[in-house]
Order: structure tokens, then C-alpha cells, then sequence
């Protein structure tokens, strides 16, 4: 039972959250118009093995999507913050 | 095997009734079932997974391997219960398992026989059968194979009992509660610390409930247990077993209730399931005694020496009056002592050369012959032990001499321990192998939060296990926040020698060629023999997994609590490495074995997942309404009359929404509430259409595509205020919907200032269709619906009664329509008023299968055709895409094969002859074969009363230009094929009068 | 190779058991192979198998960084199938059921194929109309497949939830008679044996750390004990493709997601088939040694951890009691987890990698099992002739750049709903 702090919620277990997707995967401006970049988005991962940062969504509490650094071996959580507040 | 008249810690005052197979046996309060039966002289209990040996009992507690039972019966049956840790009580019925025709006379014990050809890995070798291309020879003897498999036979029966589940926070929780757990939970809890502390066993105690009555460690524990009971921060729970150590320091607890009665009280649960979030965990689990290694030793009679002991002391039952004790360790000499005293003939044969003098004049006052460098080499005997032949042995256990035949009925063994380091190793992996314990033990790092204590962490006498306990609760504590002051640490008691004291790790009697006499057992519910791991040896299958496997040692319900450590022995000798070279198996939970239920708790039956249910649910109930399930929505699927089948009631009421007026609940419909300056701007980039253009009183229908440029969702969307817009989507999606749009927001889209938020459940929606809908609308409402007031996709606010509510003009069914949103707590009382008032407009509800037909009678799209593989030119909605702006999906939706001509596009269907067609038939040209992925598939159907013959609609290649044609729709798994002309999906009203009138 | 059969396991047994040959040798590497695989799971060993079968190339080395087998194979639910209805899936996975049905004469090793059929249950009238899509196409491609309605199933499974009580109504099935289970570990052993009886030699306890590089071409690959040269490299390492292609500077559509099995407790024969949940991601089977056998959901986060978490559990548990209420006092006796590269669109990858002398065989999210021996028969192929078979032609990379999703469930780009 994974727990995640949400900086609205406070920590709160897993399944109020929905896990989203790798959060180090920028989405190409609106106006880009080649493929590539929009393919590497939406199908491409680094996938790490250990230190990760993800995005998950805290669909059962504030509907906030957030940004975890989690460790993908361990299981380890790290900081978590609001999407919005990241600097891109 | 006999009850002595006094001691032990059951209540003689209570005598219970408690029967195995047809005998009835003297058993007390405080009794387990294995207790009862040994009191009762009962010795053969089971029968082992392959050879149908017999098996008695071999242990007094989760590990055994043996003594595995039906228990209960009708409902409450419950197959594979281990008899050790079956608390006795009054009623008490258990059967043998895995034996027939009886557990006396078992045919399948003819597989001990056969043993040599059951060897490890036969089944691999065998069975393969003479035919090619063909499983039938193995399948045939797999049918037997899997009869003489399995243990216990379950019930199909539904099970009566209630379970629950519930969360627990704590500082500490403490696992185990014996002397490490007790001084744990002393040291956390007189620091302040919120302490949990639990105990598998129905007392606390551990291993001094294997102690005399009123010995030093009864007061120790009684103490101790009083200060704990005294500290309000401290929760003690017995009868609970911590299954399993999770991420997120949570651990997974089985609170057995009402398993030690004989049905749970009324309105009290069979057991209950704690998830316990834990800042820190101190795990004094204690150990297991492991076996010895000899011939002959599964026979009943051979049994854990610890376990004798327990016996004797806590139950008061002496397990027999010869006995010899094997043992490479002191522990067992407290054994033999406490054996000899209470009246059996007592040997005890010493692997090693020289015990302590200390122990040996420990045993010998007792009247105990002890026998140095001497060990059991078979155990010989029937359905149980008669003789042991000992023999003279070196320090590997290799024999040295010829064998002596001894007179036995009890062989107790005890070949060292083993710590319980379970729940550590689930959480972090691998033990490490400590050399001079010889054994497993947690690998403790800074920064675990579980930590051992006690004989799980190899403590090494019992003031050490007290110092370990304490330390740790201390730790604990003073890590989550509590430094206070943990006072004194309690005095050491007086006992006997400690578990690993002077251990010698051989495991084994061997003959002089290093051979086992007789069957040697290292798993005994399994059968798995020395000899199997050195065939598996021989054969490659040399890794700790592939011997697991191969061998299928350390599977059966025991999971090698009692056979690993010795089988990864043999498997290093035969290597010629040491243990920590071959490694040991993962540890995976559950510790024990848990119950289904206790884990589901209440969520079975109706609530096994939520139940969404609209505002107007009930009248559709009511009112005789069939419902149907859509995603966790429950939905009037149709109203039948009299006794109209689906068929008969969907033409009938698509019939009269067409002729007349009818009107449906549509509140599942996701509601969106989009908000902000940059509102417009948001639904410009999310939806395919542009929206920069729609005024206020307005809406429109929109298409949404996924990153990736296939089809999500369509939906209309009005436009409330400059900067409100009120978004709706299909029932399935709207979840989906709603989280894309906030992940766009508040991921990529930062700066727009738009808020988005659910309130399907604030609205409650009717659609009101028919030629009569305006003139029922206009009488029941105040709004002006007229033509030029409100054109199709307008809307306009209004009263009904006392509620405000809106009205948007806008038609699915293809009839003139509304859709009226009405304040959820309103929805069914505008519902009622609508009925009542329509009653002179012929007014009927209808349901999500005619309102299927009404909409293919439009062609739009609904969910068979927004399946997750469609663009918007295979659903020919490309129309809809603005060229002026990007949107979602804008680029990727361009891809080559997404933009090739020939993709399946809809089309619609006319099918010849009077029936209809089934969704998910394929479509195939008149010409050639069916066969293949066809031209296409049929998405939906329906009988269309307007059109007066049954049509579909379909995807289907080059879809449109193949108008006229006529192309086959073949249904492989109905057996049906049909004919059909390939039309425009826009069968009725195409030009849209009806809706727009 | 010593033949395996009833009459050898005599002659041995009269023996004592003490002749027994390995299975499989444990050679010292050469310096240089044809081909390296990495990865000795089902697959790896598969594709060494019909390297050296159907092509002749012996000169192979599959390297294992474990024990062989102790990957997914050994960790999966076994279920073996050829239910897929996309251009694409259907072929390959039907090869795979074909070379099933042969296989234990083939590896002259029982791999326990029981074809005991599958139920895949439908609980809406909409899922029974995508289950006759699908078992149409099935039929179509010569694939045996049924749709059963409610009484029918209720005859067959008498034991399932048909009561008002239920959540979610049976309203039928679609079912495949030759759908079934396989012993896991039986398959790569027996692949192991026949490689190693062609000469393919099997490292194990040899973890690849990097490759060999020259000009730009993969030349073979580091390891943790030596270098070995290959004129190609092959990767069979599902679970963790990721962490090998980024190795060779290769970004995959994959992501790395852990998934749960389940075992009970063994017990005398209560289902003697395979059924498939449709209102919750979970199966059920029982084993020849009569565990029920039961398959869990992901845990929905990318995970290497090879363990899973309690939500789950109680997820697939209650799924377990929903569908059949009858094991409400059964016990759950062990519960493990396995790493699967779950690929954008739910389908595998068999292909040549933009990076020359490497080949993928990965992307097999929770289906790989089923799919072995076609894996490997289809990869031997796509590493001789250097160009795909056909049924294995659109398992490619770049088939997202094409536009070509494979995604049997329609659920789009999102790796961890497949």
C-alpha cells in the first residue's frame, strides 16, 4: 500500500490515486505539426529502472495531478508535488 | 499416549466434545485438535500429497506438515485445517483428508510402492503419449492425476459467515508475543509510543506457554502482560496472525474471531482482516524447530522434540512412554528432561561428540541415558513408530557402526532452528545466512522500519532476546517521536538450555556410502526424499527455484517452514558449496494461509463493486421497469407490458416515440462543467470543432480524440455564460473525459485559466422526443419553445412547478427533442410531473434499447462504434474537424495507415429477409470465401419500426463506395448467414425535419 | 540426449535413479556465437530451440543473468490461448496454439498441455456482442470458438454466481475447447533440454551489463563475467527490455508494470477449466496439484519490483469470491508478482531494432506465456532472414510512427489498461 503525500490531502493510501504516466515526457506546443515529437510523447518511455518521476492523479480527493519521484525497484516515495507548480 | 492428571493450561473444568473421523475424544478448554487427538491415542491423522504415507502429527504449530484435516462440515466445511493451531471447542467435528476409502486402508498409498518411478520430475518424462499433434493421451491421464491430487475437498456451498475489514494506525506495531515482543511492546509503550501488539496464539506467551505451569516465565509474562494491559496506548490482539509486510509500512492482520466456537455469534464476523499502517514494525516471530534427516522419518511418532514438550507442558498430554530424542543441539536435552520426569522411558542420542557436561548431568538426573555421537538412522514401524535403530555417528552424521534396534513409539527430533524471519523478507528481500546459528536471518540496514527480535533474529539466550526485544521497541519509539523514558529493562527468568545452543549443523544420518536407510523425508507433505535432491541434482536442476520447482519441495501448504533450510544443506553438499552460495527461495506471503473471505469482507454479492444509481432510479422500479447494467450505472433497459418480451417492448416504444411523445432518464450522461476566461480556448484545443464562435444560449455537438488521434468520445456542449460552458459525454467515457481534461490543465495547459468539474451527479436529465414533445413541454413548463424562440440547439431556462430547470433543443432520437436538466433532488418529482401531465399527450417512458434503435435509425454513433480502433473518417465524422486550429489528435490522427482509403468506414445495412442481424457478425462480398478478418463487422442492430425492416450499422472496407451493394453477414458462432444492401447510415429522416420542426 | 519416456523412468528407477544425465550441460562460453541471446526464459529458449531446429544455427548461446525459467515464465498463470481478433494478433497467436498442441513430442518433455478450454464471461449485451465479434473472427481465421448464453454456462459452471446477489449477471460466454494451461517451468526446461541437445550452449549466472560495438553495429555483449562475441544479438528479456534497449541507446513504447498471480491451497478437482472474469480483470484455473490458480490486474504503476501490493490483493480476491462465492473459505496460500514491459498498444514486439545487430523479441504485457513457442519459432525466423515472417510482420517498432496499433481491448496508448 503505497502512500502518497498530496500536498492538498495530506498522505492518503494509493487507492485514492490514479497513476498517470512518466511525468518527464513534455507535451509537444499545440502548434507542432511534425509527427515524431508527438509519437516520442504519447508511446515513447525512458522507463528507468530506480528513481522515477511519475504523475498521479488524486482522482478520489482534491483532483489534483501531481508529481512523484517514486523508485521503481523499491518502492521508495520521494517528494511529491503539484503538477501545476512544477516548472515545466 | 495419555493425559496426565494434572498440569498443563487447559481447563478440566470444561470438558468438550470433540470428534475425529468416527472417535470421540477427550478434549478440554484450551485444548487444540492435535492435543485432543494425542490425548485420544489417535497417531495416523492424514495421508501425504504423493505417496499417501501416513501422517501424524508432527509439530504444535503453523508449520505442521501433517496433521491437516477436514474440519467442520455442510457450509462450514473446511478443507486442509491444520489440527496444531485448531483451538478445540465444544461440537467439534473433523474429518481425514486425501484417503480412500478410509484413512486406515488408503488405495492411494499403492503410490508408495511405486515410488521409485514417481521420482522427481516423472510426470516431465512420462505420459507424453504416442500421438502427434494431439494432448488427448496426456489429458486422459491427467484426469486421474488430478483426482489423486489436491488435499482437501471443498465445498461448492456458499459460505454463511460475515467478515470484516478494518484499518489501523499505529507507531509500533509489535508481531509476536512472546518474551520479544512483550519487552518490545514494554519499552514502546512506556515511551508513549501508540503500540499495536499481536499474537497468532489465543495467549501470549511464546515459548513459555511450552514451559511448566507456574515456572519463572509464567510470572515474567503475567507481569509484563500486566504493565501492557495497564498503558492505554497500547492494543493488544491475540489470535491474529500478521500474514504479510507490505509497501507503505502496511501489514496485513487476520483476526481469527469466532473460529475457536463453533459458528460465529449472530451479528459477529468469523474473522476480521486489520490493514495496519505501522511507522514501524518490530517482528519477534520467533522459531521454528527444523527436522532431522533419516529413514523412515514421516512415519507418525516422529515429531518435533519442542512439540513433545509443548504437549506435555501447556496441554498436559505425555505423547508416549518410550521415547528416544534425536537432537544436534542442547535444546532437546529440556526435553528429554521434562519427558523423563514426567514418567516415559527417555533416550536421547547426541550427534555430536561432546555435549556439554552441563546438559548431559542436566538429562541424567532426570533418568535420561544420553547417547553421544550416536544418532537415528531409521525409524521403523507400520502406520506409526515401534522401533528407532540408532547408531554410532560421526560429526556430519555419517554412520560409523552397525545399528541398534531400540524400542520406540515416540521419536522426537530436533535438528536446530529456524527463525521466522517471513514478513522481513517479504518487505526486503533475501535473509542472509548466519554462519554460526546456522541459519537465515534479516539483513538489518539503517532505514528499514522492520526490524527482528528475539529468536527471529537468532538471539542468543534469553536475555538477549530480552535486551532485542526492548532495544528495538525502544528504537521504534523514540523514531516516531516518542524519546520518553522506557525505564528499566526487565530481569532474565530462569530456563532451560536455549535453542541454539550448541548447535551442530548436521542435518542427516547417512550409512557409511552416504546413503539414507529407508525413505528420508525432507518435505513431508510433499514427499520429497534425499533422493529426489540429488536426482534433481544429478539432472541440472541445481539452483534453490529449479530444485523447488522440480522437486515441488517447499510448495504444500507448509511452504517449506520446516524443509528448506535443510534441503538447501543437501543441495550445498552435493554442490560443494556453503548455503550462502546457493541461496535460499523468496519468502512470499501469506506467513500462513488466509481465508478468501477474511480479505473480501463485506465486498461480495451486490456490493462487490458500487452501485450508481439516477436521481429517478426507483420510479423506473416502481413502474415494472427491466434494468440493465451499464459500467457501474444500473439503467431501465425497457418497460414491458403485460408480457411483452425485450423484442416486443423496444419496437413498441421506439414505435411510439416516433408517433407520439416518450421520454427517457438520461442522468448517467456525464456533465462537465467547464469554467474560466480561457473556457473556449480549453474546448478548442480539446474537442475536433471550434468553438470561438458559439454564442451564449447555443450549444453544439463536439468530437473528442485521444492523443493518438482515434476517436474518445462525442458529446454536446452549451454554452451558459461568457465563461461557463456546461460539457456532456457519453456515460462510459465521462470519467475518462474529466481526468484528460485536468491532466491537459494542469500538465501542459498551465496557463489557461479554466476550471473543470463533475456534476453529472448534480443534474438529473430527461430527454422528452416525439412530434408531441414541445406541446407537453410548453404546458407543463413556462418556457417558450417555440420554433423561432428556441431553434434546435438552443437552450433556455425554465420552471416546472417550483424548480428551475434548463431545456436544450437537441435530438439523439432524431425527433423533435429536449433534454431538461433539472437539480438531482428534483429529477424524479419532474419526472412524476411530466408523466402525469402527459397522460393527454399519450406520454410513455421508454428505455436504453429503444432509445439503441431510435439512434441507428439516425446512424449516429454510440458506444459499438466508438470502440477505442476507430478515427473520425471511419465514422464519418471528419466533417467536424476544423482545418483552422490543432486539437488532441490533430497530428498523430494522420497517420499513414489511419488515413489509407481503404480502413473499414460506416456504412449502413438493409438485411434482406426477416431477420435481423447480430452485432459482432463479420462482413463479407457475395463473391469468394468467408474467411479471414473480412470486409468488416457489424457494430449494431435493430429492428426499425419506422423503416419497417431490420437494419444495422457496420464498418465495413471502402464502406463508401460500395453504396448499392449487396455484401454478406455471416455470423460463424450463431450459425446464421444473411444478405444485406449496403445504404448510408442515415436511414431515417436524413435531413434532419423532424428534429428541426 | 537420453529419450524420455515411461520406459526409461523404469529402467532408471531400477537403478536407483543414479544414472540420470542433466538436462541440460553447463558449458564454459566460446568467445564468439552467431547468434547471443539474452534472456533464458521461455522465449530466449525457444528461439535457441528453433534456431538450431528449423535453421540449422547451432552456434548459439542463450545468457541468463538468473536461473533459467525464473523470469515470467516461471511466474505466470499458464493459461495457454488463441482468442485474438486483431489483423495482426490472430495468426501468430493460432501458430503459437498449433505448435502447443505438438509440443511436449517435439521437446520429447511433457509440458502438460490440457486443453480444457476457456470461458471468457460476458455481463452485459453489449460484452456478448464483442465476444461474437471476436469469436466470429476467430471462426473466420479457422480457429474454434462457441458463444454460450446464460443457461448454457450455467450448465457448464453450475458453480459460478447466478443468484440475484450477483453485481454483474452472467449473460454468457464466449468459449475456445482447445484454450487451456501448460506447466510453466516444463516449457522452459523442455526448450532448454532440446537447445542444449542441439548444441546451443546455456549460460546462467551471467547478467549482460553492456554490448559490444563496432562502427556502429552490436558485436556482441559485456557481461558480468567476460565478453562474448556474436554476429547478432538477440533480446528476449521481457520485463525489462527497457533497461537493455537504453543500453543500445534505444527509447521503447514499453513501460515496465508489475502483475499479480495468486495460489490457494491444493484441493480434490473444483474447476476443471479456465474462466475468465469480464466485470474485473481476474481469472481463475486449477492446477493438476489442485491450487486454484488465480490471475490479478497490474498494479497500475511501473514497477521492477517483482512483488505486489495489498490493494490488488483485495482487488483480485473479491473478484474471486464475486464470481464464484464458494471460495470464500478457501485458502489463499502464496501470492507473488512478475515484470511485464507493457507496450503502448497491449502487442509484442518480434523485430529487428533500428540498431544493426540487434533484434527485439519484448513488449509481451501479460500475454507472453501463451505465445512461446510461436515467439521463438517467429523470432529464429526474423534473426536468420532478417526480415519478419508474416505473422510476425507487424510486431514492429515503428508500427506507432505508422500508425498500425495493434490494441485488442481499444483502450489507446495507455500501457497500463491492456
Amino acid at each position: 500500500m503505497i502512500r502518497i503525500n498530496c500536498p492538498v490531502c495530506g498522505l492518503r493510501n494509493e487507492t485514492e490515486f490514479t497513476y498517470g504516466a512518466d511525468a518527464n515526457v513534455q507535451r509537444p506546443e499545440m502548434g507542432e505539426e511534425d509527427t515524431q515529437p508527438w509519437v516520442d510523447y504519447v508511446f515513447n518511455r525512458e522507463n528507468p529502472r530506480g528513481w522515477h518521476r511519475e504523475y498521479w492523479h488524486h482522482a478520489q480527493g482534491c483532483r489534483q495531478w501531481l508529481v512523484l519521484e517514486r523508485n521503481t525497484l523499491t518502492h521508495e516515495i520521494g517528494s511529491c508535488q503539484l503538477a501545476r507548480g512544477v516548472e515545466a | 499416549m495419555k493425559r496426565l492428571p494434572t498440569g498443563g493450561r487447559i481447563d478440566r473444568t470444561a470438558p468438550l466434545k470433540v470428534r475425529f473421523d468416527s472417535q470421540d475424544l477427550p478434549a478440554f478448554q484450551g485444548d487444540t485438535l492435535s492435543s485432543a487427538m494425542l490425548a485420544g491415542g489417535v497417531s495416523l491423522v492424514g495421508r501425504s500429497f504423493k505417496y499417501h504415507r501416513p501422517r501424524g502429527i508432527y509439530s504444535a504449530g503453523v508449520e505442521e506438515p501433517g496433521a491437516i484435516v477436514h474440519l467442520r462440515d455442510g457450509n462450514r466445511h473446511e478443507p486442509n485445517a491444520r489440527a496444531t493451531v485448531t483451538e478445540a471447542f465444544d461440537g467439534l467435528t473433523a474429518t481425514s483428508q486425501n484417503a480412500w476409502p478410509s484413512l486406515g486402508f488408503d488405495i492411494g498409498a499403492v503410490n508408495n510402492w511405486l515410488s521409485p518411478f514417481f521420482s522427481a520430475g516423472f510426470y516431465y518424462k512420462t505420459f507424453i503419449g504416442p500421438f502427434k499433434h494431439s494432448t488427448k493421451f496426456w489429458m486422459t491421464c491427467e484426469t486421474f492425476i488430478r483426482k489423486a491430487a489436491g488435499m482437501g475437498r471443498a465445498t461448492y456451498l456458499d459460505d454463511p459467515d460475515h467478515y470484516e475489514k478494518c484499518n489501523a494506525f499505529c507507531d509500533v506495531l509489535v508481531i509476536g508475543g512472546g518474551v520479544a515482543g512483550l519487552s518490545a511492546a514494554l519499552a514502546a509503550g512506556r515511551a508513549g509510543a501508540q503500540v499495536m501488539l499481536v499474537e497468532q496464539d489465543v495467549d501470549l506467551g511464546g515459548a513459555v506457554l511450552s514451559d511448566p505451569v507456574s515456572s519463572d516465565g509464567d510470572s515474567w509474562v503475567a507481569s509484563a502482560l500486566s504493565e501492557l494491559e495497564a498503558l492505554n496506548n497500547v492494543r493488544i490482539l491475540t489470535r491474529t496472525t500478521a500474514f504479510g509486510a507490505y509497501d507503505g509500512d502496511a501489514y496485513g492482520l487476520i483476526e481469527r474471531v469466532s473460529d475457536h466456537i463453533k459458528a460465529p455469534e449472530n451479528h459477529q464476523v468469523r474473522q476480521r482482516y486489520w490493514l495496519v499502517h505501522a511507522k514501524r514494525a518490530v517482528m519477534a516471530t520467533g522459531a521454528i524447530e527444523r527436522p532431522l534427516v533419516f529413514g523412515g522419518n514421516d512415519l507418525p511418532g516422529v515429531m518435533l522434540a519442542g512439540a513433545t514438550r509443548t504437549y506435555l507442558n501447556r496441554y498436559a498430554v505425555l505423547a508416549a512412554e518410550n521415547v528416544v530424542v534425536a537432537t544436534n543441539n542442547d535444546s532437546a536435552y529440556q526435553v528429554a528432561t521434562d519427558l523423563a520426569r514426567a514418567g516415559a522411558q527417555v533416550l536421547l542420542a547426541d550427534m555430536r561428540p561432546d555435549p556439554s557436561e552441563e546438559v548431559v548431568k542436566l538429562a541424567q538426573q532426570a533418568d535420561v541415558t544420553v547417547m553421544p555421537a550416536h544418532g537415528v538412522i531409521q525409524a521403523r514401524g507400520g502406520k506409526k513408530v515401534t522401533y528407532a535403530m540408532l547408531v554410532p555417528v560421526d560429526v556430519t552424521g555419517r554412520a560409523q557402526g552397525s545399528p541398534q534396534k531400540f524400542e520406540a513409539d515416540l521419536i522426537a527430533v530436533s535438528g536446530g532452528w529456524t527463525p521466522v524471519v517471513h514478513l522481513w523478507s517479504q518487505r526486503y528481500g533475501k535473509p542472509v545466512y548466519q554462519e554460526d546459528s546456522a541459519c537465515f536471518v534479516p539483513d538489518a540496514q539503517e532505514g528499514q522500519t522492520l526490524q527482528g527480535a528475539g529468536t527471529a533474529a537468532a538471539a542468543e539466550s534469553l536475555a538477549d532476546v530480552i535486551a532485542q526485544g526492548f532495544a528495538r521497541g525502544a528504537e521504534a519509539a523514540t523514531a516516531v517521536g516518542h524519546p520518553d523514558s522506557v525505564g528499566i529493562i526487565p530481569d532474565a527468568f530462569a530456563t532451560g538450555p536455549f535453542w541454539q545452543q550448541g548447535l551442530h549443523p548436521a542435518w542427516a544420518v547417512l550409512t557409511p556410502q552416504g546413503k539414507t536407510q529407508g525413505k528420508a523425508f525432507v518435505d513431508f507433505q510433499h514427499d520429497v526424499k534425499i533422493s529426489d535432491i540429488d536426482q534433481a541434482h544429478l539432472e541440472g536442476y541445481v539452483s534453490v527455484e529449479h530444485l523447488k520447482r522440480y522437486t515441488t519441495l517447499g510448495m504444500a501448504t507448509d511452504q517449506g517452514k520446516l524443509a528448506n533450510v535443510n534441503a538447501l544443506s543437501r543441495m550445498a553438499e552435493l554442490r560443494g558449496k556453503d548455503i550462502p552460495e546457493v541461496g535460499t527461495t523468496t519468502f512470499r506471503p501469506p506467513f500462513t494461509p488466509i481465508s478468501v473471505g477474511a480479505i473480501v469482507g463485506h465486498e461480495h454479492g451486490r456490493h462487490f463493486r458500487p452501485t450508481r444509481l439516477s436521481p429517478i432510479h426507483h420510479w423506473h422500479v416502481e413502474n415494472g421497469a427491466k434494468m440493465t447494467e451499464a459500467g457501474a450505472w444500473i439503467r431501465p433497459w425497457y418497460y414491458p407490458q403485460g408480457t411483452e418480451d425485450l423484442t416486443a417492448a423496444y419496437i413498441r416504444e421506439a414505435t411510439h416515440v416516433r408517433e407520439h411523445v416518450g421520454m427517457v432518464d438520461v442522468s448517467t450522461l456525464g456533465k462537465i462543467a467547464v469554467q474560466g476566461p480561457d473556457a473556449a480556448e480549453f474546448l478548442n484545443r480539446i474537442y475536433v470543432n471550434g468553438w470561438k464562435t458559439l454564442a451564449v444560449g447555443r450549444l453544439r455537438y463536439g468530437v473528442m480524440l485521444r492523443e493518438d488521434g482515434f476517436v474518445m468520445d462525442d458529446g454536446a456542449t452549451a454554452r451558459l455564460g461568457e465563461h461557463d460552458y456546461f460539457m456532456s459525454t457519453t456515460t462510459a467515457n465521462a470519467a475518462k473525459v474529466l481526468a484528460f481534461a485536468e491532466h491537459l490543465l494542469q500538465t501542459a495547459w498551465k496557463d489557461l485559466r479554466v476550471h473543470v468539474t463533475t456534476v453529472t451527479d448534480q443534474w438529473a436529465a430527461i430527454a422528452v422526443a416525439g412530434s408531441k414533445a414541445r406541446a407537453l413541454l410548453t404546458q407543463v413548463s413556462d418556457a417558450d419553445l417555440s420554433r423561432e424562440t428556441l431553434p434546435n440547439n438552443h437552450w433556455t431556462t425554465a420552471r416546472i412547478g417550483d424548480v428551475d430547470i434548463r431545456i436544450h433543443r437537441m435530438s439523439y432520437s432524431g425527433e423533435l427533442a429536449y433534454e431538461l436538466y433539472i437539480p438531482a433532488g428534483f429529477g424524479r418529482h419532474v419526472w412524476e410531473t411530466l408523466y402525469a401531465a402527459g397522460s393527454e399527450f399519450d406520454l410513455r417512458p421508454y428505455g436504453t434499447e429503444s432509445m439503441g434503435a431510435l439512434r441507428i435509425e439516425k446512424g449516429h454513433v454510440a458506444g459499438p462504434e466508438l470502440e477505442g480502433r476507430t478515427t473520425m473518417k471511419d465514422l464519418g465524422l471528419e466533417g467536424f474537424a476544423s482545418s483552422k486550429k490543432p486539437f488532441v489528435g490533430s497530428v498523430l490522427r494522420k497517420r499513414e495507415v489511419l488515413e489509407d482509403p481503404a480502413r473499414p468506414t460506416l456504412v449502413g445495412l438493409e438485411v434482406e429477409g426477416d431477420t435481423g442481424a447480430k452485432p459482432g457478425s463479420l462482413l463479407f462480398s457475395l463473391a469468394g470465401e468467408a474467411k479471414g478478418h473480412g470486409d468488416g463487422w457489424v457494430s449494431s442492430t435493430t429492428y426499425s419500426p419506422a423503416l419497417g425492416k431490420n437494419i444495422a450499422m457496420g464498418l465495413l472496407k471502402n464502406g463508401k463506395d460500395r453504396k448499392g451493394e449487396v455484401i454478406r453477414i455471416v455470423n460463424f458462432v450463431g450459425d446464421q448467414t444473411l444478405k444485406a444492401k449496403v445504404v448510408s447510415h442515415h436511414f431515417f429522416d436524413p435531413e434532419g425535419e423532424r428534429q428541426n420542426g | 540426449m537420453t529419450k524420455y519416456s515411461a520406459l526409461s523412468v523404469f529402467r532408471h528407477a531400477l537403478n536407483g535413479n543414479k544414472n540420470w544425465a542433466r538436462a541440460w550441460r553447463d558449458p564454459e562460453p566460446k568467445t564468439e556465437y552467431d547468434v547471443v541471446i539474452v534472456g533464458g526464459g521461455g522465449h530466449g529458449l525457444a528461439t535457441a530451440y528453433y534456431l538450431a531446429k528449423e535453421h540449422g544455427i547451432t552456434n548459439v548461446a542463450v545468457v541468463e543473468k538468473g536461473w533459467l525459467g525464473g523470469g515470467n515464465t516461471g511466474r505466470n498463470t499458464t493459461i495457454v490461448r488463441s482468442n485474438y481478433m486483431m489483423p495482426g494478433n490472430t495468426m501468430f497467436y493460432e501458430r503459437s496454439m498449433k505448435l502447443w498442441e505438438n509440443l511436449s513430442q517435439d521437446l520429447n518433455y511433457n509440458v502438460m498441455i490440457s486443453q480444457r478450454g476457456q470461458y471468457n464471461l460476458c455481463h452485459s449485451p453489449g460484452q456478448m456482442d464483442a465476444a461474437r465479434r471476436r469469436g466470429n473472427i476467430m471462426r473466420a481465421n479457422g480457429i474454434d470458438a462457441e458463444l454460450f448464453d446464460r443457461a448454457e454456462v450455467r450448465r457448464r459452471l453450475p458453480y459460478l454466481d447466478y443468484s440475484e446477489k450477483a453485481r454483474f449477471p452472467i449473460h454468457g460466454a464466449i468459449f475456445q475447447s482447445r484454450a487451456g494451461t501448460a506447466r510453466h517451468d516444463a516449457v522452459a526446461w523442455g526448450f532448454a533440454r532440446g537447445a542444449d541437445s542441439h548444441g546451443v550452449d546455456i549460460l546462467q549466472q551471467r547478467e549482460v551489463t553492456g554490448y559490444l560495438w563496432d562502427r556502429g553495429r552490436i558485436t556482441g555483449v559485456q557481461t558480468n563475467r567476460g565478453d562474448i562475441r556474436a554476429k547478432k544479438v538477440a533480446l528476449c528479456v521481457a520485463g525489462h527490455s527497457g533497461h537493455l534497449a537504453k543500453m543500445a541507446g534505444l527509447r521503447l513504447p514499453i513501460e515496465t508494470h508489475s502483475l499479480q498471480a495468486f495460489v490457494t491451497e491444493p484441493y480434490k478437482p473444483l474447476v476443471d477449466t479456465v474462466i475468465s472474469f469480464g466485470a474485473a480483470h481476474f481469472y481463475i484455473s486449477q492446477s493438476d496439484k489442485g491450487g486454484l490458480v488465480l490471475g490479478g490486474d497490474l498494479d497500475m504503476y511501473n514497477s521492477y519490483a517483482q512483488r505486489g501490493g495489498l490493494p490488488i490483493v483485495e482487488h483480485t480476491l473479491a473478484s474471486a469470491k464475486a464470481l464464484m462465492p464458494s471460495v470464500s473459505r478457501l485458502k489463499l496460500l502464496r501470492h507473488w508478482a512478475g515484470v511485464m514491459d507493457m507496450s503502448m498498444d497491449g502487442s509484442p514486439f518480434i523485430t529487428k531494432t533500428p540498431v544493426e545487430g540487434l533484434y527485439l523479441n519484448g513488449g509481451w504485457c501479460y500475454g507472453g506465456f501463451k505465445a512461446t513457442p510461436a515467439s521463438g519459432w517467429c523470432f529464429a525466423h526474423t534473426i536468420v532472414k532478417d526480415e519478419p515472417h508474416e505473422d510476425n510482420a507487424e510486431f514492429r517498432l515503428d508500427r506507432f510512427n505508422r500508425g498500425y496499433q495493434i490494441d485488442e481491448k481499444g483502450m489507446g496508448p495507455q500501457p497500463n489498461a491492456h
